[in-house]
């Protein structure tokens, strides 16, 4: 785990909304923490939040600190700014990140890397918190780069 | 027990649409656009439009079906259906949930439409500023994550890596549809035809796999169709085109959030084509003409791929300019009024519209003794149609 003050995006885009469900998500990453639904009932990981396990229909939703690390189970790189606070601010990477350790739930995030980096599929990742502490309320987002790169 | 199915029950009878508009360019209201597509497909069918009594739409349409039957003076609304699910998923579903109202008896004469302005409301393609994001949208906008075309782009990514597809396999589809809507009066990219070399100079709007001419355009406008029983559409005055098959939904946890379907590299297709082949007792083989909606080039790929008429082994053959032309040589004529990319993007319903002339005979483009036509409606979403339609002789 790492700390960044560098944001991959610039101002001006949505803020999450940091709500009931996904609470304890939130939390972690404030802390450092990738933290994720583990059901109680059969012990399998999932995510996004759910209000009840896809798997075995328990109510009884923990959640866990998994190891932030990945691997790029698939990528984009939008040109197009489609929010205004995007113009002058693209290309940018997008890439969707399993993780095999976590019962292979994937997660969305930006890739730290040059706007012309090549993206390779199956890539070792680890992620990066971003703080927005700025923010009202604050909010830390959560961002992969390379590992070794 | 008797066959539970559509095949053969019920039939097309008229369809209608509205001049095709560049998004903003409508000089009409998009509820007097639902009207005037409606009242076309009545005239088209020779009913009067107060004998309709149903109305099914998709992709939350802003023009309700009771607003629409108290507009019209409609009698009796026995049938009033929102398909759930945004943008063209639903439109081979809103045209199914018709042919099911009428066959069971629910309704006699159910109008399936699409009414669409989108000068006059949001825009797809243009994220809303301001408030915070909510739900998925959470996990995804603070990223930039915020498009359709990004919400799709990464399955895309992954199934043409996957299987070495290369973008030129994109290339054709975009050309077939901007081929041939230069015959089509009412597209709206007629004049403006497209080449390889303009496709390769337009600019990214995602890559790996979306350049300009890749994603549809956002237009003004509005389609309809209507569906009644198959022995009264004996009587009405165009050939009837019978449903054969219809199907929708989606596979697995397709719909599972933040991009955590288990077979993410999917149309969403996998489970829905082969209860539509089921139902159609026929396969893809059997087609003359297929309509596959383009929201995005890398989708139409995944449709063609999980309806079984594109094999991802051979797509980089199958998918080039010639095969999907009409009047050539090719084996897969497609989007032959050209599409959602360059006829107009009526989510889908101007496809309906013109798999209904392919076998009446009256297409522009007309593919000869077309008797079997495939309507595959918008990919990647949940839940996903499709709809096979047929003359008698496919019955």
């Amino acid at each position: 785990m790492s700390t960044t003050t560098n944001r991959v995006l610039p101002e001006g885009l949505p803020a999450p909304s940091q709500d009931g469900l996904a609470r304890p998500y939130w939390d972690g990453t404030r802390q450092g923490r990738l933290v994720i639904q583990k059901c109680r009932g059969c012990g399998r990981h999932q995510w996004g939040p759910e209000w009840v396990c896809h798997r075995c229909h328990s109510f009884d939703l923990g959640w866990e600190e998994v190891a932030p690390r990945g691997r790029i189970w698939s990528w984009q790189r939008p040109h197009h700014p489609v929010h205004p606070a995007l113009n002058g601010h693209t290309p940018y990477t997008i890439v969707l990140v399993e993780l095999p350790h976590a019962d292979g739930v994937r997660m969305v995030g930006n890739l730290i890397c040059a706007p012309d980096a090549p993206v390779t599929i199956g890539a070792e990742v680890e992620a990066v918190f971003e703080p927005h502490d700025e923010a009202d309320p604050p909010y830390t987002l959560v961002q992969w780069r390379v590992r070794g790169g | 027990m008797s066959e539970r199915t559509l095949r053969g029950k019920v039939a097309i009878a008229g369809v209608g649409e509205t001049t095709y508009y560049r998004h903003g360019q409508s000089p009409d209201a998009e509820f007097k656009l639902a009207l005037q597509a409606i009242l076309a497909a009545c005239r088209d069918a020779g009913i009067d439009p107060r004998e309709v009594d149903g109305f099914a739409s998709y992709g939350d349409d802003r023009s309700d079906g009771p607003r629409l039957a108290a507009s019209l003076g409609i009698r009796e609304l026995r049938f009033s259906n929102m398909h759930w699910g945004g943008g063209g998923g639903g439109v081979a579903a809103a045209v199914a949930n018709a042919g099911a109202a009428v066959h069971s008896g629910m309704a006699n004469c159910v109008i399936a439409f699409r009414s669409l302005a989108q000068g006059q409301f949001a825009r797809y393609g243009r994220s809303r500023t301001g408030a915070a994001a909510v739900g998925d949208d959470a996990f995804l906008a603070p990223y930039g994550l915020m498009s359709p075309a990004q919400r799709f782009a990464m399955k895309i990514t992954r199934f043409m890596t996957d299987h070495g597809i290369r973008h030129e396999a994109l290339r054709a589809i975009a050309m077939a549809s901007y081929h041939h809507a230069q015959n089509n009066p009412n597209a709206v990219m007629r004049g403006r035809p497209l080449t390889e070399e303009k496709y390769d100079a337009s600019r990214w709007i995602i890559e790996p796999f979306h350049r300009l001419f890749d994603c549809c355009q956002e237009n003004d406008g509005a389609g309809a169709v209507l569906v009644v029983p198959a022995d009264r559409a004996k009587d009405l005055p165009h050939k009837p085109v019978y449903l054969l098959g219809a199907a929708q939904g989606g596979h697995h946890r397709s719909a599972a959030p933040v991009h955590n379907a288990p077979d993410y590299a999917s149309a969403h297709f996998k489970t829905v084509a082969k209860n539509l082949w089921e139902m159609a007792r026929l396969g893809p083989q059997d087609c003359d003409v297929v309509q596959a909606y383009e929201n995005f080039t890398g989708g139409v790929l995944l449709s063609l791929v999980e309806h079984g008429f594109v094999d991802p082994a051979r797509a980089n053959e199958q998918l080039v300019l010639e095969n999907l032309l009409v009047g050539g040589t090719g084996t897969m004529p497609m989007n032959t009024s050209g599409g959602n990319l360059a006829e107009c993007y009526m989510h889908g319903l101007e496809m309906v519209n013109e798999a209904v002339r392919q076998l009446r005979g009256t297409a522009i483009n007309q593919v000869a003794g077309a008797n079997v036509v495939a309507v595959l409606g918008g990919p990647m979403v949940t839940p996903v149609s499709s709809l096979v339609v047929g003359t008698e002789a496919a019955l």
